[in-house]
């Protein structure tokens, strides 16, 4: 190896380890034409939940009103208590994950309840995505939930609860990318 | 009509593989007659108008055409293909209910070369294509990085830009493999959430440089601007390494059903991570298990357990033609030819068997062969009217070899849905009619109704 490769190698390798430029950003520099935002203005647009709850507004919602929303605006396309009709089964599977026909549903799949509440305000219903108020969507969420049993009737979900809710096939994924990361 | 030459020529100095597999360099020596391949009537909405055109025409006067008697048509602003083309289509299926949630399918077994055009880049929407105006278009970067910033698409215009060929794959593409019985459709319309462009957009970590990330960062979080705001969670060292922003296909602004203005590039990994209409990038210290990571594009295993960012797409092919619903209409010799690509990088070679996988031959690969792009690959066969089972096999520079169906479903069960990358045989029946195949050992069924899995997610 040439000197002068053996220095480009170096280089690119302190880029790498540095962990914040690529072998072609050091080449490349922008304008710079990025606008500053306030953190007021970021609350807009933060829609994302995690599984911890960060991200997760105020508001609560329960079962019963959550019923309500779901007969109105959810059953033409999830079918009677989430069996499915034109869109994805939501609840009441009868055949778990290692049967010859398993249903995936919140109940048996989801690893995080968060995501159902992330998923029904950022896009349900399909036919008005980010109609529902905040406590709409806790609401229905808090539906899905107990017809998966997986709470009571009276419980209430809010930005506390809801994280805690126990999903059953939490530890049931294996996180391909990091195993082969590892190798 | 091409005459019938396999009974004055049987090849067999060329031959490299059982069952007439010739020489990749015959197409060079001579300048031989291909016999003629047509798309028959099928199981699409296409099937009457491809059949009239596979009818041949004879009352014409080749030598006086009646075109070099006119003057021909003045310049068109924005061409488009022959009308003569009409059937070389994208092939929708969507949700009964939400008409803008499903797929469309790139037409592959009726393309060539390796570049797809925009017109019939596949799409997968989960809500539609919004229409965008770019100058209300505005892209936030913000979290773990030192400074929020936005970004407008004029703005972005102005950055150093990048260009690389590369295919993008469904998670989801030929999931009809893991049907017990084999798929009925064209090759393009189960295998088609595949297709290779040009794109051409700001390297990521420009920008990244530019809000400064924080030491704690690990993943960034897309999202889109369409009616199902999809949001996905993509590693950092991705986002650092080799994504970037797009802003054209193909030489031109990306079309609206591939992202318009704006769509974020991951060359190699599975389809949905493309965000299209990006919008916002949130850096963060984890993924954020979006619907599309976990109840969604994971990949439930015999065990149980389910395989979730599978990110990466393994090394694939398929002969595009002859291929399924196709008919050769008499023996002799053919071309074969179809398509390879890997997430690993470069193709390194791609056998082809005319007798079931007994015995192969190297195809050869259309120059140049370009990192996680598609890849042509071409072979002679002289088919000699007999039933015969087609296949190929593709090798990356890894040394990945393409798994057998038998040995996919065996590792992985039949209801991963997502991932599907095993070997396509085609079956040529003695009238010359094209069908998709399992293998004998794999008729799991003989009840044609039990397709469990299917859809497109
Ligand atoms: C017009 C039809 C329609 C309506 C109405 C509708 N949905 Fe959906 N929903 C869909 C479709 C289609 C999908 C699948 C989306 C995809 O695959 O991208 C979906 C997906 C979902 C999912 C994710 C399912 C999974 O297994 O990943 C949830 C949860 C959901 N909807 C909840 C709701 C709720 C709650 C409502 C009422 C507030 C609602 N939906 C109203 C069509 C609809």
């Amino acid at each position: 190896m040439t000197k002068m490769k053996m220095k480009q190698l170096i280089l690119i390798t302190v880029l790498i380890a540095a962990g914040t430029s690529s072998l072609f950003a050091e080449s490349k520099k922008g304008p710079d034409l990025g606008k500053s935002v306030s953190p007021e203005e970021i609350t807009g647009w933060e829609i994302s939940v995690f599984p911890d709850g960060e991200g997760l507004p105020k508001g609560e919602g329960s079962v019963e009103e959550g019923e309500k929303i779901y007969q109105q605006q959810c059953i033409v396309c999830h079918g009677e208590n989430g069996l499915g009709e034109t869109a994805d089964q939501l609840a009441g599977a009868q055949m778990g994950l290692t049967s010859e026909y398993p249903e995936q549903t919140i109940g048996t799949y989801w690893p995080y309840a968060t995501t159902v509440f992330d998923v029904i305000r950022r896009s349900m219903p399909m036919t008005a995505p980010s109609s529902l108020n905040d406590n709409e969507v806790y609401s229905v969420t808090a539906y899905l939930l107990y017809l998966n049993n997986l709470i009571a009737k009276n419980d209430v979900m809010n930005s506390e609860s809801l994280p805690k809710v126990k999903m059953p096939n939490e530890s049931g994924f294996i996180n391909v990318y990091e195993k082969e990361k590892q190798r | 009509m091409a005459k019938d030459r396999s009974n004055d020529l049987s090849f067999t100095e060329y031959q490299v593989a059982d069952n007439g597999l010739l020489d990749r360099r015959l197409f060079l020596k001579r300048g031989l007659q291909f016999g003629a391949i047509s798309t028959l009537a099928s199981s699409t909405a296409l099937a009457s108008t491809t059949k009239s055109k596979t009818e041949a025409v004879t009352d014409f006067n080749p030598i006086s055409p009646e075109w070099m008697k006119k003057m021909g048509a003045p310049f068109s602003t924005y061409g488009v293909p022959s009308k003569h083309e009409d059937s070389v289509l994208r092939f929708p299926t969507q949700n009964e209910s939400v008409p803008g949630n499903g797929v469309s399918w790139t037409p592959l077994h009726l393309m060539e070369g390796t570049i797809t055009p925009n017109g019939l880049h596949y799409e997968r929407h989960h809500n539609g294509v919004p229409q965008i105006d770019p100058k209300k278009h505005t892209l936030l970067i913000h979290g773990l990085v030192k400074n929020d910033l936005t970004f407008s698409i004029d703005d972005l215009l102005r950055y150093p830009m990048e260009s690389k060929i590369c295919f993008i794959e469904c998670g989801g593409n030929s999931n009809a493999g893991w049907n017990k019985q084999p798929s009925r459709s064209e090759a393009g319309y189960f295998n088609g959430m595949a297709s290779c462009a040009e794109w051409t957009g700001v390297p990521l970590s420009v920008l990244l440089d530019e809000v400064g990330l924080r030491k704690k960062a690990k993943w960034i979080i897309a999202e889109g601007a369409d009616a199902f705001a999809m949001q996905m969670s993509i590693p950092i060292e991705k986002a650092i390494d080799d994504a970037f922003l797009a802003l054209y296909q193909n030489g031109e602004r990306i079309r609206p059903e591939n992202g318009y203005p704006l769509r974020l590039i991951v060359p190699g990994w599975e389809g949905v991570l493309n965000v299209k209409w990006l919008r916002r990038l949130k850096i963060s210290n984890r993924p954020v298990m979006a619907r599309n990571e976990t109840s969604k594009y994971t990949e439930l295993q015999p065990s149980g357990k389910s395989r979730m960012f599978t990110f990466v797409i393994e090394a694939k092919s398929l002969i595009t033609s002859p291929s399924a619903n196709m008919l050769l209409k008499e023996a002799g010799l053919y071309q074969i030819t179809g398509l390879a690509w890997t997430g690993r990088g470069k193709i390194k070679q791609v056998d082809v068997s005319a007798d079931n996988g007994k015995t192969w031959a190297q195809a050869e690969l259309q120059e140049p062969v370009l990192d996680r792009s598609f890849t042509r690959f071409r072979l002679p066969w002289n088919w000699n009217g007999k039933p015969a089972t087609i296949k190929s096999r593709a090798i990356d520079e890894t040394g990945y070899v393409q798994p057998e169906r038998s040995e996919l479903v065996a590792e992985r069960g039949r209801h991963g849905f997502f991932h599907y990358n095993a070997i396509t045989n085609w079956h040529i029946d003695s009238d010359g009619f094209v069908s998709h195949v399992y293998d004998k050992d794999e008729n799991e069924t003989t009840d044609s109704n039990n397709s469990i899995d299917s859809g497109w997610d």
